[in-house]
């Protein structure tokens, strides 16, 4: 397990080495990481942020340094006590939350879904059958990021794997459902985006009056079903 | 009491020490893109150094203040003035009711933070009071003030009106801190880093490159990140990463070769190729780089950073202690 510094405060823990062969081990891994972490209470831990295969620790070295950490040494400090957390966890990884998928209702209209019949030419399937196919999956939040509650969803089947746009749209509405690459998400809020959009949620993905702010976090089980433009527009009001 | 901003400027925002705690959601850390600046004008007026105060970009700024108040601005080369005098930046300044605060467009570097005594009481939304520009939320309505705005005050903390009585003859104060907390930019500037997290997604030439030439800000730079040309960093493949966390400081090479220096309204992720991370005590001068500037890295250890840093927060707490006498 590599840690290196990202910066003067923040490191970044390599939990796995692997993600494209076994992506749901990495995420638990880094879940567990996590867990560890926050529970190891570390001093002059700021917040501990998971993505994909690393989990990044933000540090405030100055609350180190009161704490005992040697100035010449503030890295081997934390370096010591990340590991210390971290093999501790090996020994009761056990305890893991198994929550039911979380449903996200979409409206996969071409007129929200503005690239659907892009994405359906490049799979060789009918819009349709890209609806079920999007719809027959479950997913799993591997990452919040790019937008405040912006998820990335792994688990997407090979056949809708769509490359991004060569140029970003300025404009991309909140709600939308998108493909990128070899993931799915969904813009919070109104932004920029390279993704092919095929749908739209009238859920709140990001609110920043509530605490937590988002509705999906890493590690989420995320389902999405197909919804008539009549029950978008009444979900809305 | 309120404050009205006459004319609002190029850019000008609420901002206090950031928004962290929230980076596993996607939320930016933000806040004050020098807070080190920020805390000294706070502390200058006697205000809590997290108080919320304004940061202006291109100056352009006219304030008016409903009720007497003690500022301070630190930063770029601005012109500053209360009606025809002239108030250079870390003087602590009385402004009485109906005074007017101008900031003129600067002659070197673009940013300043402005304190007002009793902060400027926005509600907090995610534990701050920042304005997040990108996603629309915190300070006055998630957005930039506009001309003819008003915002409320916090009360005149006791420090404050220990000021607004000494100062009520001489009007500016004209004891000030170091200046180079004070006045911040510097031209053609040398920032200090360490090496990034990916250094070896580079080859051994062109992270030479990086710390021998001159680079300089294109136009397209803001709170996100300072875009920078000069020579093209070459990376070793040309796949980007799986992306990972990223941290204001840190310089990111897109595929273009022309690398990016991130400030606090970054994104929290990123999967660009990491090439170097700003020292902390640099980014205070980094933020005042303006579109066409020179600017030059060096790189230093980890442990001189942290050094820099420990050095830096001394000289704050004696800065603290020494202030005191001002407020008795």
């Amino acid at each position: 397990m590599e840690i290196a510094p990202l910066g003067d405060s923040a490191l970044l823990i390599r939990i796995a080495d692997n993600f494209d062969d076994a992506p749901e081990d990495a995420l638990n891994d880094v879940l567990a990481a996590k867990r560890s972490l926050e529970a190891a209470k570390i001093p002059g831990v700021i917040e501990i942020a998971p993505a994909y295969t690393t989990v990044a620790v933000f540090y405030d070295s100055m609350r180190a340094i009161d704490a005992g950490a040697p100035v010449e040494d503030v890295i081997g400090w934390f370096e010591r006590r990340i590991r210390a957390a971290l093999s501790a966890s090996n020994q009761n990884a056990a305890d893991r939350l198994e929550k039911s998928a979380i449903q996200i209702p979409v409206c996969y209209d071409t007129e929200f879904g503005f690239d659907l019949e892009d994405v359906a030419r490049h799979a060789g399937l009918d819009s349709k059958e890209v609806v079920d196919v999007h719809c027959g999956s479950e997913y799993r939040v591997h990452c919040v990021g790019f937008t405040g509650g912006f998820p990335f969803l792994g688990g997407l089947p090979r056949k809708l794997a769509t490359p991004r746009l060569d140029a970003p749209r300025k404009q991309i509405p909140a709600g939308s459902v998108a493909i990128g690459g070899k993931q799915t998400g969904i813009y919070p809020i109104k932004s920029p985006g390279g993704w092919h959009v095929i749908g739209r949620t009238s859920l709140k993905l990001f609110d920043p009056r509530k605490n937590p702010p988002v509705l999906l976090r890493a590690g989420d089980r995320v389902r999405f079903r197909s919804i008539t433009r009549e029950e978008f527009e009444k979900s809305r009001s | 009491m309120n404050a009205t901003a006459i004319r609002a400027g190029f850019l000008t925002n609420v901002q206090d020490l950031g928004r962290p705690g929230f980076r596993e959601f996607g939320v930016s850390l933000g806040g004050a893109l020098d807070t080190h600046a920020l805390r000294v004008a706070n502390l200058l007026v006697g205000n809590d150094e997290s108080a919320a105060g304004l940061e202006i970009t291109f100056g352009g700024l006219r304030l008016r203040f409903a009720d007497e108040r003690i500022i301070v601005w630190c930063g770029g080369e601005f012109k500053g003035s209360i009606g025809s005098t002239s108030l250079d930046a870390g003087h602590p300044a009385l402004l009485c009711a109906g005074e007017e605060f101008s900031l003129e467009s600067p002659a070197l570097g673009c940013r300043a933070w402005l304190a007002i005594s009793g902060g400027i009481d926005v509600a907090f939304v995610l534990g701050s009071r920042a304005t997040d520009l990108r996603a629309g939320f915190g300070g006055v309505n998630g957005r930039p003030l506009c001309d003819s705005e008003e915002f409320s005050l916090g009360q005149n903390p006791e420090r404050a009106k220990v000021l607004i009585d000494k100062l009520r003859v001489e009007k500016v104060a004209r004891w000030k801190p170091p200046h180079n907390w004070s006045n911040t930019a510097q031209r053609a500037p040398t920032l200090r880093y360490i090496r990034g997290s990916d250094s070896n997604r580079f080859v051994e030439s062109t992270l030479q490159l990086f710390s021998s030439e001159s680079f300089f800000v294109s136009p397209d730079s803001d709170r996100m990140g300072i875009r920078l040309d000069g020579p093209r960093l070459e990376r070793n493949e040309n796949s980007d990463l799986l992306s990972e966390a990223v941290a204001p400081g840190t310089v990111q090479v897109p595929p273009n070769g022309k690398p990016i220096l991130l400030l606090n309204d970054c994104q929290t992720i990123g999967g660009y190729p990491k090439i170097a991370h700003m020292i902390t005590v640099d980014l205070s001068v980094a933020n005042q780089l303006r579109p066409g500037d020179r600017v030059r890295f060096a790189e230093v250890s980890i442990r001189d950073a942290h050094a820099l840093l420990l050095e830096r927060e001394r000289n704050m707490e004696q800065f603290r202690r020494g202030l005191e006498l001002h407020f008795k």
